[in-house]
C-alpha cells in the first residue's frame, strides 16, 4: 500500500470537489487531486501524478512516470496487487 | 538520469559500485534504509550482495503495517465485531495478527470487514449504507495521513455522521530518534524515505546531522537510486560533511507538499505517546483527531479493550524493525513464520523486511546487480 503508482490525468470531473479521472497503465479510476491543485500550474488533463491510496500526492514528469511504472512492474506481485486494488470498485 | 534505461544501466551501476568500493575500503559503514519500499528494491535486485563487505545495509521501521502493535489490532477487531458496524481496512492490515487473531478471522466469524483501496471508498460505503456505521482503520505515515484527513474533512462537509476513523497514523521522525538513542545500533547514516518526504520535505531530518552528527540522503526507489544514495553518504563522510541531501529530487520537493501539511495540521494533533511494535512507547509519535472532529473519532465512539498485548515470545520483529538483526536471523523465519502463516507483522506486509527477504531470498552472493539490471532492461521511453 505504500508505493506510489504513477498515472496520467485524463479528465477533470469536478474541479471544486477535486475529482479527476486518472489512467494507470490503461486502468482508469477516479482519484482526488486536492493535494496537488496548489502546485505550480495547478492540475490539468495530461499531467502525470504519483497516486497513493486514491489521492494524487505529487506531480512528476513523464520520464519519471515511465520509469517508476516500469520499476513497479518489475516488482511483480506488488504491481499486480496495486493495480488490483486501484481498479477495485468500493465494496458498497 | 532522465530516461528509464539510465536507471538500470549496468555500466552505470558498475561505475557507482566502483566509487563505493573505493570510498569504503578503509572502514565499515552501516547505513539504515528507513523505508520498506527501499528494503524491497534492495532484496529484489540483490543489492546487498554486490556491495563491498565494508558497506552494510540495515532495515528500518518504515513499514506502517509492521509497526502497529498487537493491542491495536485487537481494538480494531473489537470495533469490527460491534453489531451494525462495517469495518473497512487496507488489504495489508487484514492479516496482521493481534492477540486475538486477525481481521480476516473476524470476518470469517461474521463481522462485516471490507477491504478498501482508499479512505474515500470507506466514506462512499458510509454514504451508501446510512443505516450502518462505517469505521475506517487508518494506518500509515505522513504519506497516507493527508488522504485520511481530507476524507474526514469531506465527511464533515457532507454531514456524513455514520463514518468514523480508527486512527493509527504515525510520524517518521520520532522512531528515527528512538533508534538513534538506542544503544543497540551504531549507524553511519540513513537512506531517507522517499514518499514520506514528498509530503514533509527534507527539513524535518535536519536533526540527524545537527544532533547526532550523521548524514541522511533522501533516496528514490530504483536500484541506481539506492546505489547513488549510498555513494552520496560515503562522499559526505569522506569530505567531512554531514548534512541532509536529496537524491530523489524527481519526486521530493525541498519543502514537501505545503497543502498536505496544512490539512494534516487542521485535522490531527500529536498523541502524548503511542506504542510501536518492537520499539515500545514513543512520545509524540502518532496522530489523533482534533477535538473539532471528535464526532468522527472511533476511539471515542466504541468500546475497545485498549490493552497492551506483548508480542509472541518467538517473534523478533522488534529487532528487525530496529535493524539489530536481519530477517533470516529470527529463529522462526521461513519455518513457523511465512507470508502464509505470519507470526510477526514484518512477514505480513509486502513492504516488511521479512516478507521481502522471504520472497527474494534466492539471490546469491555471486549474482551481480549488473546481471540483474541487464536482464530486466526496460523498453525505450516514449
Ligand atoms: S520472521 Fe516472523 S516473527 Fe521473525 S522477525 Fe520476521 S516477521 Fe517477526
Amino acid at each position: 500500500m505504500c508505493l506510489g503508482i504513477p498515472g496520467q490525468v485524463v479528465e477533470i470531473i469536478d474541479p471544486a470537489d477535486h475529482r479527476a479521472t486518472v489512467d494507470v497503465d490503461g486502468v482508469r479510476r477516479e482519484v482526488n487531486v486536492g493535494l496537488v491543485m496548489g502546485d505550480a500550474g495547478g492540475i490539468k488533463v495530461g499531467d502525470w501524478v504519483l497516486i497513493h491510496v486514491g489521492f494524487a500526492m505529487t506531480k512528476i514528469d513523464e520520464e519519471e512516470a515511465a520509469s517508476t511504472l516500469e520499476f513497479i512492474k518489475q516488482l511483480g506481485s506488488v504491481y499486480d496487487d496495486e493495480i488490483r486494488d486501484f481498479s477495485a470498485e468500493a465494496p458498497l | 538520469m532522465k530516461f528509464v534505461d539510465e536507471y538500470r544501466d549496468p555500466a552505470a551501476a558498475r561505475q557507482i559500485l566502483g566509487h563505493i568500493t573505493e570510498l569504503a575500503k578503509d572502514g565499515h559503514y552501516k547505513f539504515m534504509e528507513v523505508c520498506g519500499g527501499h528494503t524491497h528494491t534492495i532484496y529484489k535486485h540483490g543489492i546487498e550482495n554486490v556491495l563491498p563487505e565494508t558497506v552494510e545495509l540495515v532495515h528500518g521501521p518504515g513499514c506502517p503495517v509492521c509497526v502497529i502493535p498487537m493491542g491495536r489490532v485487537d481494538d480494531a477487531i473489537a470495533v469490527a465485531e460491534t453489531p451494525g458496524v462495517i469495518f473497512t481496512s487496507f488489504g495489508d492490515m487484514m492479516r496482521v495478527p493481534g492477540g486475538n487473531g486477525n481481521l480476516l478471522e473476524a470476518k470469517a466469524r461474521g463481522a462485516d470487514v471490507r477491504m478498501v483501496y482508499s479512505p474515500l471508498d470507506a466514506l462512499r460505503i458510509a454514504i451508501a449504507n446510512p443505516d450502518k456505521k462505517v469505521v475506517f482503520f487508518a494506518v500509515g505515515f505522513e504519506t497516507t495521513a493527508p488522504s485520511t484527513a481530507v476524507t474526514v474533512m469531506k465527511a464533515m462537509e457532507k454531514g456524513v455522521t455514520n463514518f468514523s476513523l480508527f486512527c493509527n497514523h504515525v510520524t517518521i521522525v520520532p522512531p528515527l530518534k528512538a533508534i538513534l538513542d538506542s544503544p543497540d545500533l551504531r549507524l553511519n547514516g540513513f537512506l531517507g524515505p522517499g514518499h514520506v518526504s514528498t509530503v514533509i520535505g527534507n527539513r524535518p531530518y535536519r536533526f540527524v546531522p545537527a544532533q547526532y552528527g550523521l548524514p541522511l540522503v533522501t533516496a528514490g526507489f530504483e536500484p541506481l537510486d539506492i546505489l547513488q544514495s549510498i555513494l552520496m553518504l560515503l562522499r559526505q563522510i569522506d569530505e567531512g560533511r554531514c548534512e541532509v541531501e536529496n537524491q530523489y529530487t524527481r519526486a521530493v520537493p525541498e519543502h514537501g507538499n505545503p497543502k498536505a501539511l496544512e490539512i494534516l495540521a487542521e485535522v490531527f494533533e500529536l498523541r502524548p505517546h503511542f506504542e510501536w511494535r518492537g520499539l515500545g512507547f514513543i512520545s509524540q509519535s502518532a496522530l489523533k483527531l482534533r477535538e473539532k472532529y471528535a464526532a468522527w473519532d472511533a476511539e471515542l465512539l466504541y468500546e475497545v479493550p485498549g490493552v497492551r498485548v506483548a508480542d509472541p515470545k518467538a517473534c523478533q520483529c522488534g529487532e528487525v524493525l530496529k535493524g539489530v538483526i536481519k530477517p533470516w536471523e529470527c529463529k522462526v523465519f521461513g519455518t513457523a513464520c511465512t507470508p502464509e502463516t505470519p507470526i510477526g507483522t514484518c512477514m505480513v506486509s509486502s513492504e516488511g523486511a521479512c516478507a521481502a527477504y522471504y520472497n527474494y531470498g534466492r539471490f546469491t552472493k555471486h549474482q551481480t546487480v549488473a546481471v540483474e539490471l541487464g536482464r530486466s532492461k526496460a523498453p525505450a521511453p516514449v
